[in-house]
């Protein structure tokens, strides 16, 4: 990698001239076609490390949905109604998912089955996110060309963005999510629509909206686009930078775009009735409104002008404004929805919409992550944007605004660091270029000859001049670089700051972000790797030891695992469209086992799945998330599940001999632990997550009895109990059969009484 | 804040042709109503009306009158459907919406048509010609036609 991101600067060293061009613009090609091997090739940690599986959870879902696709074919995936998730409601599948990833998988399938080349589906999908970050990154490449004149700036962007942590961490081989190729369509329909605006093309307007069309069948962070390029162009506006090619650019995008948008099920509608879209219908309209007006004005002598002018603009926003605000008064335009506001108010989702925040992509970030993910690329980030400032042409205002925007909602929102990258990427590319150009000249400038170029060039390029002539630093600032030792300096000290970039990129990627979360690692005494196996295990085990229709209650993180790899129906999955059922397993999980029993009950309940990390240290198990559930269960049932009953009189969570009542009578806590002390020597049963000691006593279960317990006891699988055959209720019968062993009084236990409606 | 350098600046209106605009035979009907609110205050509306309107015939190109002839007509048509779906209702919803929006959708790409085939705008388009220019419209109104066709139900 070293080499080709500071190669981009050999050409204009050794191919100066016209001759040379031909052989500049070949090896360009060659420079791309490497930075793109080496952006798929740094993906490939977690396939060479562990094997060709699908990671973490969303993927899973889009894996099965893939499976699905190639086997019936596109109409009954269109059509698609899943009974096999969100028992018993089911989830009409179809018109609830982005298809844009599954399609793309199938096609390609589909074309390689075409050339006699039977891959299989599943490495199809793993691989897809390598395969689509080189693309991302000669998109990134094409964007930064349309910036700057340097050409060194393209190769530079292109190599970042190849190899970029912020965008490796979605887009890792395995990562199989809709990311993975909404990226490159993020970068390329920016690339397009500067292009159309460039040049005030109907075509390439027309291809942005194609590409933004398939950037809304792929991935919900459409609105992203949806939003910038209509601020972009009333920006413009504002700038008195109107001109008929933004006209034509924009309106062509917009009536092209927002059609091909509404072809997606699942959008349907929403591009004219929500209100995340209405920036851009206004845009539109105020557009028509400015060109008009901007006929009318050649048309007229000015002073009739302004009567005209004035009039004009006042009725129209008052119509406008009069329509917007009856509009949404009368619900004929959506209200903002929540995820949108806690985009503006980081504590919303927390109070209001717990299933939300519970997302932990969803959390803020925190500042080191940009360090961590974007390392060198952060403070050259500013100086990149500054450069856009000097030049101001119409696609550098696109640049800052996407920079701020971008800037903004990466702070807010883990995932949304993603947006970021490729504008952080563009503007770093084009600081460092700058640097290089300057810099990595050999000879020494003649000064009266670069001091006369160097205005003219500044004068010509930036159109600055206009702006400000009273600025010192915009007249003619630079002179040219005389001492060969500042010069190598610079060049040096850059060239140990890429050098170190990548040993940093490569190093978050394979620690941080390779990890399938599907099979965990863990490192022996002695070193070598040891590799966790619990999940696929238990979800095996579920797949060959029960039947096909059994139904699995899990937290709804497991979902998509559970439908993908046991293929078993479950209650409740990561697609998270119904509050109410998810807060329907957390009040069975967080509830007394007579709460829970008739809930488990009523939906058909066969096996209850739980991931417990005690034994292991394993951090993201259910009681770390219990507290989620007891929320998510309180905002429904507030009387019935109340958060302040699973903390201590003193504010702490416990599982240890000091846990509450209520938190040791919940399912989970039981379910968690039951015959846990059997592990242990008497009285020294330790929970490695939380660091601390368990009470003497187990948990007792009379309701279900523990069917699967994984090698790390990751996994723990119960079944619920039939009803019993003598009508007793459980807990008797459980005593009962415990007093024939062990002639041992039952347990003190809550009322006995088995609530069946 | 230098405003409009950007702008091809027809301070001049050269030989016989309009200059950037959206919209014109059909927009007299709008402007009036528009500057009827213009004339309770200031009473020129019927001069400045009378100017552009002279103006328009004077200047513009046979060829691009042909294209506003087609502009007005895709403003009524949209106008008609709209009116439609305020008296009978917009039951078919789908179809309202690909049948109103193929007609917005088609104003706009001849507006752009009609941009960049004005001589007045040949600094602004260096790149396209008259013919790039049809062909592109050609390729949009495929692209939106085939969007509305399927979007129909």
């Amino acid at each position: 990698m070293a080499t080709s991101t500071s190669s981009p600067a050999l050409p204009s060293v050794f191919f100066s001239g016209d001759s040379g061009k031909s052989t500049r613009a070949s090896l360009r090609v060659i420079i791309l076609i490497t930075i793109a091997a080496a952006a798929v090739a740094a993906r490939l940690f977690s396939v060479i490390r562990f094997e060709s599986i699908i990671h973490e959870f969303d993927p899973w879902f889009n894996f099965r949905a893939t499976k699905y696709l190639v086997q019936n074919g596109f109409y009954s995936f269109w059509d698609w109604f899943d009974d096999r998730t969100w028992h018993p409601l089911g989830r009409v599948t179809g018109g609830t998912l982005y298809p844009g990833l599954m399609v793309t998988s199938g096609i390609i399938y589909h074309i390689l089955r075409f050339l006699s080349m039977p891959i299989d589906i599943r490495n199809i999908c793993v691989l897809l996110a390598p395969a689509f970050s080189g693309l991302t990154a000669l998109a990134t490449y094409l964007l930064t060309a349309e910036m700057s004149t340097s050409p060194s700036a393209g190769l530079l962007a292109a190599a970042f963005m190849g190899i970029a942590p912020g965008y490796i961490s979605r887009s890792v081989a395995g990562s199989y999510d809709n990311e993975a190729i909404a990226i490159f369509l993020l970068v390329y329909t920016f690339y397009l629509w500067i292009k159309a605006l460039k040049q005030g093309s109907a075509m390439w307007g027309a291809l942005t909206a194609l590409f933004y069309g398939y950037m809304v069948s792929a991935w919900g962070g459409y609105v992203f686009i949806t939003n910038l390029l209509p601020l972009h162009a009333f920006v413009l506006i504002c700038m008195g930078r109107y001109s008929p090619r933004l006209y034509v650019s924009y309106t062509t995008w917009y009536a092209l775009g927002t059609l091909a948008s509404m072809q997606i099920p699942f959008v349907g509608f929403l591009p004219i009735r929500s209100s995340e879209h209405m920036s851009a219908l206004g845009v539109f309209g105020l557009l028509q409104i400015v060109a008009f007006v901007e006929y009318v004005r050649t048309q007229l002598p000015s002073r009739q002008f302004q009567t005209l002018l004035r009039a004009l603009v006042l009725v129209i926003f008052t119509v406008a404004f009069g329509g917007l605000v009856l509009l949404t008064v009368s619900g004929v335009i959506a209200p903002w929805t929540g995820r949108f506001y806690s985009l503006w108010d980081t504590g919303y989702a927390k109070i209001h919409i717990p299933i939300i925040a519970s997302v932990s992509e969803h959390q803020p970030t925190a500042w080191p992550a940009y360090f961590f993910d974007l390392n060198l690329l952060i403070w050259l980030f500013p100086a990149g944007v500054y450069l856009c400032f000097r030049t101001l042409r119409d696609e550098h205002v696109f640049i800052v605004i996407y920079a701020v925007l971008a800037s903004y909602f990466s702070g807010v929102m883990v995932r949304l660091m993603l947006t970021l990258t490729p504008v952080v990427c563009v503007a770093a590319a084009m600081a460092l270029s700058q640097i290089l150009d300057i810099y990595l000249v050999v000879e020494s400038p003649e000064e009266q000859k670069s001091s006369a170029e160097n205005g003219e060039a500044v004068k010509a390029a930036t159109g600055s001049s206009l702006l400000s002539d009273g600025l010192r630093s915009t007249k003619s600032p630079i002179v040219g670089i005389y001492s060969f030792a500042s010069k190598f300096t610079v060049v040096s000290a850059t060239t140990v700051y890429l050098m170190i970039f990548v040993a940093h990129c490569t190093w978050v990627t394979s620690n941080a972000y390779s990890s399938p979360s599907v099979v965990l690692a863990s490192k022996m005494p002695d070193g070598s790797q040891h590799i966790i196996d619990d999940y696929r295990e238990a979800y095996y085990w579920l797949r060959q030891n029960t039947a096909q229709n059994a139904k699995i209650m899990s937290w709804w993180d497991y979902g998509y695992q559970i439908g993908g790899m046991a293929d078993r129906p479950t209650l409740v999955d990561n697609n998270t469209w119904n509050n109410t059922h998810i807060a329907t397993v957390g009040k069975a999980m967080s509830s007394r086992e007579e709460v829970s029993y008739p809930i488990m009950r009523q939906h058909e309940v066969d096996y209850v799945l739980i991931v417990f990390g005690g034994l292991l240290g394993y951090s993201g198990d259910d009681i770390n998330k219990f507290l989620w559930m007891v929320r998510i269960a309180e905002g429904i049932w507030p009387d019935e599940v109340k958060e302040r009953d699973f903390f201590t009189a003193r504010g702490e969570y416990r599982v240890d001999e000091e846990a509450t009542p209520t938190m040791k009578n919940s399912l989970m806590y039981k379910m968690s632990y039951y015959n846990y002390n059997a592990l242990f020597p008497a009285g020294q049963a330790q929970d490695r997550v939380r660091g601390s000691k368990l009470p003497a006593e187990g948990p007792q279960l009379s309701t279900l009895e523990e069917a699967f317990t994984s090698e790390n006891w990751i996994i723990r699988i119960y079944k619920v109990k039939d009803l019993d055959n003598f009508g007793r209720d459980h807990p008797s019968a459980v005593a009962f059969e415990k007093g024939h062993k062990k002639k041992k009084s039952p347990k003190k236990r809550g009322p006995r009484v088995l609530r069946t409606e | 804040m230098a405003p409009r350098n950007r702008q091809s600046t027809p301070a001049t209106p050269s030989l016989g042709s309009t200059t950037q605009s959206t919209s014109t035979p059909s927009r007299p009907s709008k402007s009036t109503s528009r500057s009827n609110s213009a004339n309770a205050t200031v009473g020129e509306a019927q001069q400045i009306i009378q100017g552009v309107w002279n103006n328009y015939l004077e200047r513009t190109p046979q060829r691009v009158k042909l294209i506003d002839t087609f502009l007005g007509f895709l403003v009524v048509v949209a106008v008609l459907q709209f009116v439609y779906c305020i008296i009978v209702g917009n039951y078919p919803f789908n179809a309202f919406l690909s049948g109103f929006s193929a007609t917005v959708g088609q104003f706009v790409l001849t507006c752009s048509l009609r941009m960049q085939t004005n001589p007045e705008n040949h600094a602004e388009f260096k790149s396209i010609s008259d013919e790039r220019a049809f062909a592109d419209y050609v390729f949009g109104s495929l692209l939106l036609h085939f969007f509305c066709v399927n979007f129909i139900n």
